[in-house]
């Protein structure tokens, strides 16, 4: 039978399924890093979270009584970077709590796909911070490739470190550079290596994915912002570069503040966002009672997203020329 | 009161007074202008508009020809006897007409119970589909890209665009037919399945004596054997009704029985006589 | 070597497939029947001037402009009226249409059938411009409209560039990259004769940059024609749409709700260009065109000279098509209409007819929208598609016109490329009308 359809007849080959294959993809090296570094338990954590968050998105559309959209793979995504959001020795159960977090509350009940407020897996891991804080702040010593963890001990992250410890001997126990960038410090699962997810964002980059303005506008800012400080004030003992490469700045600018759903449609508004997401990460972090902000920063820029699409519109064409 | 104020330090009595003068001031200050602002942004309404509003239906259909519910209570409000008489919501009936002609100490106009009727029997099996459309479901739409699956220029185009828009969920697209069919329960007369079809082939009939009505279920202009190409149902304009009712009118090869002919009386002839099938009779057919 | 010039909001790079790019411009054979519609443009249909037995000639005039905007309708064939009635549109409606029995091929005798090319240009302004009316030439890019009344200026309108639009975005049809290849003098001496219609010295010869043998042979031409120019445009959809051309070429970019005659620029398509030369020099009305018939659904593309009145069918089955079509387009595969009767007479407009197989048509289902903002950065009008889409859904058609639906140029970009596949470009069109419905 003949078919008759609207302009156009063709399409482009990329789908919602293919980017969020993409994705997955540029996920990868930080979920690798994290068993090379965390070991059996990282492992654990990862296939827990994204196992819970398909069964809770496959249950939460059975209730719903639509269609299962577990093929979107939206859903392995969300808990990819919840697992990425835990410390490695999360109790089973509570990664589970997290991805009813994630699915249900963040996602489903406001209406599934492309219609939360709030990034999932966010929500998922401050639900998880607020319920359980010394699980989630209770984070071991990196075992390079020793897989079973045997003699794991705990250790602070970079940024509990500069938040707690008397300023002096911070700065001895913060870790090197190297060890910075590519991941033997203590931390959540996915943002210890700074390595592995440059390497996600230049696939994302390289794929289209996402565009270079929220990861460059988040970075960029937070690294002048604390770079300012650090050179016109003197209560702020350390430097810039350790604050960019610890804590979960870059999981967070690279994957988590560019998830499509919940950040600004137009270019501006997207640079809004970014240096929004990251004026609230620095004051968050030394202004703050967390060490860590990121998290906090993105999910309240979440809520100004509505608004900023509202005010920030793009360019009409023979309108307003610069 | 006074006593919580008195405290023992000084300073902090002050304190206070100035919070408490602060805070009133800006009260004062806000009161102003909220009532500046109420005032300019002062909305039409009076208390017998807003108690007739509160009778009507709230549908906000548009089908009394107003804006809206609250602009028919307006309306309503500032009308004479005479002008009265000309308005009416066809969504309420007699009902509620009858309860804001008393409000207003005015008789009640009789108005004749209407529903929704669709001019086209392009069923699935009358006009199979020939193509298949794959575009986003609006007749609105296809309508401009085609001349829709069956092929016929006047009919239905299945779609849908109707139940979409329709305000009260009187109208439901047959699994069977394909056509959308008015629930007579439901439907309050308010034409916006008249308003939304690109080809015009709703209309507002009388519901008729127990509900019995006949009309052509067919706006086909196209000649008889074109229009049976796309449709077994097609009014073919072959007269057979013309002769059974003389009020019956054929125009551009396509009957139209007016709402005047006594459906009791021509129906079940009318219905039984056209040889396509064009004519729908919904009263009871004798098959004997 | 100039730069490379293009647009710089939004736009796509669809694949091109211009599998036909190669096959030299041939002359489809003559119909046994053609069906004339008196409506190929934009605007009023032209007014019937034969009845059914009258004879006519390749060339005669069949029907008249009615109005400024319609244009007249000349014969593309010789033989007996034998019907003026209403016939079969490739949409499946009824319209207006004239039906000519073949015989023979007999030309009216104005016509200058010398292939010679004739370069000197003797008329005046006013006299131009009543040839190209007296010819029906009209916009041969796709829309159709009449090209006299965009050359001739309205007074307090000021132009000081023509540009004439040599770009073929959509993929597949190569019917102007044909023509410019075959016959880019006839395009440059067309411009000329417009730019003494316009009274004005500039033409611009904007050409995509993969159509390199078309513009190496216009840069060869034009050297000894005095401000014809050829500037290279990017290969990137859609270029060739006139609000998007004028800002790649000048820079100056059309306001919304605006002419290009407003930036002082008028745009011809090259096969308009072409249209005119012959109308001027060779007295030959508008009867003929160049099409492209392609599509993964034939065996043979071709790019075909044919009679105005052929019915499609006759062309597909003179490029072999494959078995199982699932879909039949007239135009490009971007802003095209796909056909439901492939036996509808190809018009003035009628720039290519592809076929698709059965296997490759694509049906969208519609997803959720994720907000990844592609469409908002492939818009070339700066548009918010998905919020169009969402206002649209929910019948607020005002706040659609607010943020602005009504410049949507139509051009597809948004619903090629939504990964959800929302028909995004529907629910625009589907706000236009509304929009304009009210009013």
């Amino acid at each position: 039978m003949l078919k008759v359809s609207t302009a156009p007849h063709v399409y482009s080959k990329t789908d919602t399924v293919s980017i969020m294959r993409d994705v997955i993809i540029a996920l990868i090296p930080a979920g690798i890093a994290a068993v090379l570094f965390f070991g059996i338990d990282a492992l654990i954590t990862i296939v827990t979270a994204v196992a819970g968050c398909v069964a809770m998105e496959y249950i939460a559309c059975k209730m719903s009584k639509i269609k299962p959209t577990t093929g979107d793979l939206t859903a392995v995504i969300t808990g990819l970077l919840l697992a990425y959001n835990l410390p490695c020795n999360m109790p089973v159960w509570m990664t589970l709590v997290g991805c009813f977090a994630a699915i249900v509350i963040a996602k489903f009940s406001f209406g599934g796909l492309g219609k939360n407020l709030f990034n999932p897996a966010l929500v998922g891991r401050v639900f998880l911070f607020v319920s359980f804080p010394v699980q989630m702040t209770t984070w071991l010593k990196p075992q390079f490739l020793d897989f079973m963890m045997a003699d794991a001990v705990s250790s602070p992250t970079t940024l509990g470190i500069l938040k707690h410890a008397p300023e002096k001997t911070a700065a001895l126990e913060i870790p090197s550079y190297l060890d910075m960038f590519t991941g033997n410090i203590g931390g959540s699962l996915g943002e210890v290596s700074a390595l592995a997810l440059l390497l996600g964002l230049v696939w994302l980059l390289y794929r289209k994915v996402i565009s270079w303005h929220i990861p460059f506008y988040y970075v960029a800012t937070f690294f002048m912002l604390n770079a300012a400080f650090w050179l016109y004030t003197d209560d702020f003992g350390y430097e810039p570069i350790t604050q960019l490469l610890s804590g979960g700045l870059f999981l967070g600018a690279f994957f988590m503040a560019t998830d499509y759903t919940t950040t600004p449609m137009s270019i501006n508004g997207k640079i809004i966002f970014a240096i929004g997401c990251a004026i609230l990460t620095f004051v968050i972090r030394h202004y703050g009672a967390y060490p860590e902000g990121v998290s906090f920063a993105i999910l309240i820029m979440n809520a100004f997203v509505p608004l900023i699409d509202k005010t920030v519109r793009p360019r009409i064409f023979g309108t307003g020329r610069k | 009161m006074w006593y919580f104020l008195r405290g023992d330090d000084e300073n902090m009595t002050s304190l206070m007074f100035y919070n408490m003068a602060i805070l009133a001031a800006i009260a004062v200050v806000s009161a102003v202008i909220l009532y500046f602002t109420a005032k300019k942004f002062k909305t039409e309404s009076n208390v017998l508009a807003q108690e007739i509003a509160e009778i009507l239906p709230q549908a906000n259909c548009g089908a009394c020809g107003s804006a809206g519910c609250q602009d028919f209570a307006n309306r309503c409000a500032k009308a004479t006897s005479e002008d009265f008489k000309g308005l009416y919501c066809p969504v309420g009936g007699k009902n509620v007409m009858t309860k804001v002609a008393a409000k207003l100490g005015f008789d009640v106009q009789s108005h004749e119970p209407m529903v929704a009727v669709l001019h086209c029997n392009g069923t699935c099996d009358n006009a199979p589909d020939k193509v298949e459309y794959t575009g986003l479901k609006s007749c609105r739409l296809a309508n401009r890209v085609f001349v829709g699956k069956t092929g016929c220029p006047n009919g239905c185009l299945r779609m849908g665009d109707c139940v979409a828009n329709c305000p009260f969920g009187a109208l439901e697209i047959d699994k069977k037919t394909g056509l959308p069919k008015v629930d007579e329960k439901k439907c309050t007369a308010c034409g916006n399945c008249v308003k939304i079809c690109p080809r015009g082939l709703f209309e507002i009939r009388p519901v008729g004596k127990d509900g019995i009505r006949v009309y052509v279920a067919c706006k086909n202009t196209q000649k008889g054997a074109l229009a049976r190409k796309n449709c077994k149902a097609a009014c073919i304009g072959c007269m057979k009704c013309a002769k059974i009712c003389g009020d019956v009118k054929i125009e551009n090869n396509l009957s139209d029985i007016p709402a005047c002919v006594d459906a009791l009386q021509y129906g079940e002839m009318l219905a039984q006589g056209c040889p396509t099938g064009a004519i729908v009779y919904t009263g009871k057919i004798n098959n004997e | 070597m100039s730069k490379i010039k293009t647009f710089h909001v939004g736009g796509i790079h669809p694949d091109k497939f211009k599998i036909s790019s190669e096959a030299a411009i041939s002359d489809a054979p003559l119909p046994q029947t053609a069906v004339i519609p008196v409506r190929q443009h934009i605007g009023a249909p032209a007014k019937i001037l034969v009845k059914k037995g009258d004879f006519v000639k390749v060339g005669s005039l069949i029907a008249d402009a009615d109005g400024i905007i319609s244009a007249d309708v000349h014969s593309s064939v010789s033989g007996e009226v034998i019907k003026v009635e209403d016939g079969e549109t490739s949409g499946g409606y009824f319209e207006k249409m004239i039906t000519i029995r073949v015989e023979g091929d007999e030309w009216e005798e104005s016509i200058d059938r010398n292939p010679e090319i004739n370069r000197e240009i003797t008329l005046s302004s006013e006299e131009i411009i009543n040839i190209i009316r007296q010819s029906g030439v009209v916009g041969m890019g796709g829309a159709g409209f009449p090209t006299p009344v965009k050359v001739d200026v309205p007074e307090g309108k000021k132009v000081d560039c023509l540009i004439i639009n040599g770009i073929e975005c959509e993929p597949y049809l190569t019917a102007d990259d044909r023509l410019m290849q075959e016959c880019a003098e006839q395009i440059v001496i067309g411009a000329k004769i417009l730019n003494k219609a316009l009274g004005i010295q500039k033409a611009i010869i904007a050409v995509d940059e993969n159509k390199q043998k078309a513009i190496e042979n216009l840069r060869k031409i034009t050297r000894s024609y005095v401000g014809v120019n050829v500037e290279v445009c990017d290969t990137k959809y859609p270029q060739g749409a006139e609000k998007q051309l004028i800002a790649a070429v000048t820079g100056r970019e059309v306001p919304p709700g605006c002419l290009p005659i407003d930036v002082n620029c008028v745009v011809q398509n090259a096969g308009t260009a072409f249209a005119v030369y012959e109308a001027v020099q060779k007295k030959k009305p508008l009867f003929e065109r160049i099409v492209t018939v392609s599509g993964d659904g034939i065996e043979n593309p071709m790019n075909l000279r044919v009679r105005i009145g052929t019915p499609a069918s006759d062309l597909i089955k003179l490029c072999r098509p494959k078995s199982d079509i699932g879909k039949i387009i007239f135009g490009g595969p971007m802003m095209g209409t796909a056909v439901i009767n492939a036996d509808a007479p190809i018009t003035k407009t009628t720039s290519g007819v592809l076929l698709m197989e059965e296997k490759s048509v694509f049906v969208p289902e519609e997803g959720a929208c994720i907000r990844c903002a592609t469409c908002v950065n492939v818009c070339p009008q700066g548009l918010e598609p998905y919020a169009i889409a969402e206002f649209t859904r929910n019948g607020e058609y005002q706040e659609a016109k607010k943020i602005h639906v009504l410049d949507c140029i139509e051009c597809g970009c948004c619903s090629y490329s939504c990964p959800a596949r929302i028909s995004l470009l529907d629910y625009c069109k589907l706000a236009k009308y509304e929009i304009r419905k009210k009013k």
